[in-house]
């Protein structure tokens, strides 16, 4: 490609955009005790916090797994009727605000809720206030990034492929695991890794469904929301801590299989 | 580019001047009346009242009532958790009073010296119990949320209505294992209201904006932890008269009734 000199107007708007986002972090960094900082980051509070965070993502990003890559699959793959109402409908928590995600879940699967009043009848199973339910709401919120990815990586393979394996005898489920997702690495790596980000961010749905404990349901966006309250300087570090990995994840991702080019 | 700059920065300085100018426009109207004494002339202009959201409704009532009196008078609000509001004003929002649920963020301003005149407490607030509505489980005092299998929530320790509520319980003796922290106590009334809590501990004023849905039990006069709220006019505001004349309401005996009316006690 050949790197084009892009006309002031733009180059400056795109600088003001930049601004924009680099800015509060620039805030964040410039905003730390740099001398406390690494007494905040070990507090016991902190590391309950992260090492809750580190598991709860990871569950919910091996769950999305499980369930999304099938959906991805059919919705890619079979056309059936209300195929694009199904899909709206599980593509839903990217724009739903994670609070009402919450509201939802605790009204689904709460003590009094639609499945939940027959789940603790049934087996004495009580969702909120548990480890589970901080997986479920980080799934809810997280899994349509993957879903979507994994979708439009599917979408994008030579169909050819899967026929040269069909006229060969294969079967769909084989197709499936030895042609398919094999080509949909990039795009099924690239969609976990999403789904682990946003799970890793998740707060609305969280602090809803599951409440605020730690060391059960106490995330890291929810320990950052407490100590803000309190020790701001904490809520800083773990912020930033919480940032840079964010960061991280996305500038590798981008090299790596979301390149444009 | 630079010029267009200047003339928007203009523009926006202008605009907020003619902003600042607006009460002064209505002084004709004052003009009318046979010639008033400082004292009497009417209150005009609009405040921005920061205040505890446990205040949420009593204050709407209070600036309601003072609108009806004082004709040409608004009031607008920002509720919120009390150390938000504190980290906003030390940011310099334009706050012009702040009513805080607990003594210690009122003291942030005091620290920062922007309050005008020292705070005074107008009001306080008792906790109560919150379990759902008739109270099903039989719970008759702070002793019965050790029961095992009682799902029972907290404000979080780091909001003032969760370090009373810990008070409290430490001067019941009572040791409870907590299902959840909550963020603060409308959070832990929504638990109770919807029947995910058996019951989780706030302030009196919570159990009686809710109405029905939820019933409250009383906690003894010895386990009891008073909240004290403080209120002051902020230093920075650009009404002070009006500022003053809300506060001096609260403070007054109409407006000592209205906040009973909400279920808050005498200072």
């Amino acid at each position: 490609m050949r790197a084009a000199r892009p006309p002031f107007a733009i180059a400056a708007l795109a600088a003001i955009g930049v601004a924009f986002f680099a800015l509060p972090l620039a805030g964040l960094i410039y905003r730390v005790s740099w001398q406390t900082a690494l007494s905040d980051l070990f507090t016991e509070e902190a590391l309950l916090a992260l090492r809750l965070s580190l598991l709860v993502s990871i569950a919910a990003t091996a769950l999305g797994l499980l369930l999304g890559v099938p959906l991805a699959w059919i919705y890619a793959r079979v056309a059936f009727p209300g195929r694009n109402v199904v899909r709206a409908l599980t593509t839903l928590p990217m724009v739903l605000p994670p609070v009402v995600g919450g509201v939802a879940l605790l009204v689904a699967f709460g003590r009094r809720g639609l499945v939940g009043e027959w789940l603790d009848a049934g087996f004495g199973l009580r969702i909120p206030f548990t480890t589970t339910a901080t997986v479920m709401a980080a799934t809810f919120v997280s899994m349509p990034f993957l879903v979507l990815t994994v979708e439009a990586g599917i979408r994008s393979i030579d169909h050819r492929y899967e026929e040269a394996a069909r006229t060969l005898g294969a079967s769909q489920w084989r197709i499936f695991r030895q042609v398919t997702l094999p080509l949909v690495a990039p795009s099924l790596f690239a969609g976990a890794v999403l789904c682990w980000a946003r799970a890793l961010g998740e707060f609305g749905a969280t602090i809803t469904f599951a409440g605020n404990l730690p060391g059960v349901t106490q995330t890291l966006p929810l320990a950052v929301y407490i100590a803000m309250e309190t020790r701001p300087e904490v809520a800083i570090v773990l912020s930033l801590v919480l940032l840079l990995v964010s960061l991280g994840v996305l500038v590798a991702l981008r090299d790596r299989y979301l390149r444009l080019d | 580019m630079k010029r267009l700059l200047t003339l928007a920065i203009a523009f926006v300085v202008v605009g907020s001047t003619c902003g600042g100018a607006g009460p002064a426009t209505s002084s004709p109207t004052a003009a009318v009346a046979p010639s008033p004494s400082p004292a009497q002339v009417p209150l005009t202009g609009s405040i921005t009242v920061f205040a505890g959201s446990s205040l949420t409704d009593a204050f709407k009532k209070a600036g309601d009532q003072l609108k009806v009196k004082n004709p040409g008078t608004d009031f607008t609000f920002n509720f919120g958790s009390s150390s938000t509001l504190a980290t906003q004003i030390i940011n310099l929002a334009p706050a012009d009073v702040f009513a805080s649920a607990d003594e210690a963020n009122m003291q942030k301003i005091v620290d920062a010296k922007l309050n005008d005149g020292t705070p005074a407490i107008f009001v306080s607030n008792r906790l109560q119990i919150a379990v759902a509505a008739r109270n099903p489980k039989g719970i008759a005092g702070l002793a019965d949320l050790a029961r095992p299998g009682l799902i029972v929530v907290l404000p979080a320790p780091t909001v003032p209505a969760g370090k009373y509520a810990l008070e409290s319980l430490q001067k019941a003796g009572v040791t409870v294992k907590v299902a959840s922290q909550e963020v603060d106590v409308r959070a832990v009334l929504n638990k109770v209201t919807l029947g995910e809590a058996d019951a989780g501990i706030v302030y009196v004023t919570d159990v009686k904006s809710v109405g029905a849905k939820v019933t409250g039990v009383d906690i003894p006069e010895q386990h009891q932890v008073i909240a004290r709220y403080p209120i002051a006019v902020v230093k920075e505001t650009k009404n002070p008269r009006l500022a003053k004349a809300y506060v001096d309401y609260l403070l007054s005996d109409d407006g000592q009734r209205l906040l009973a009316e909400f279920g808050f006690s005498k200072p």
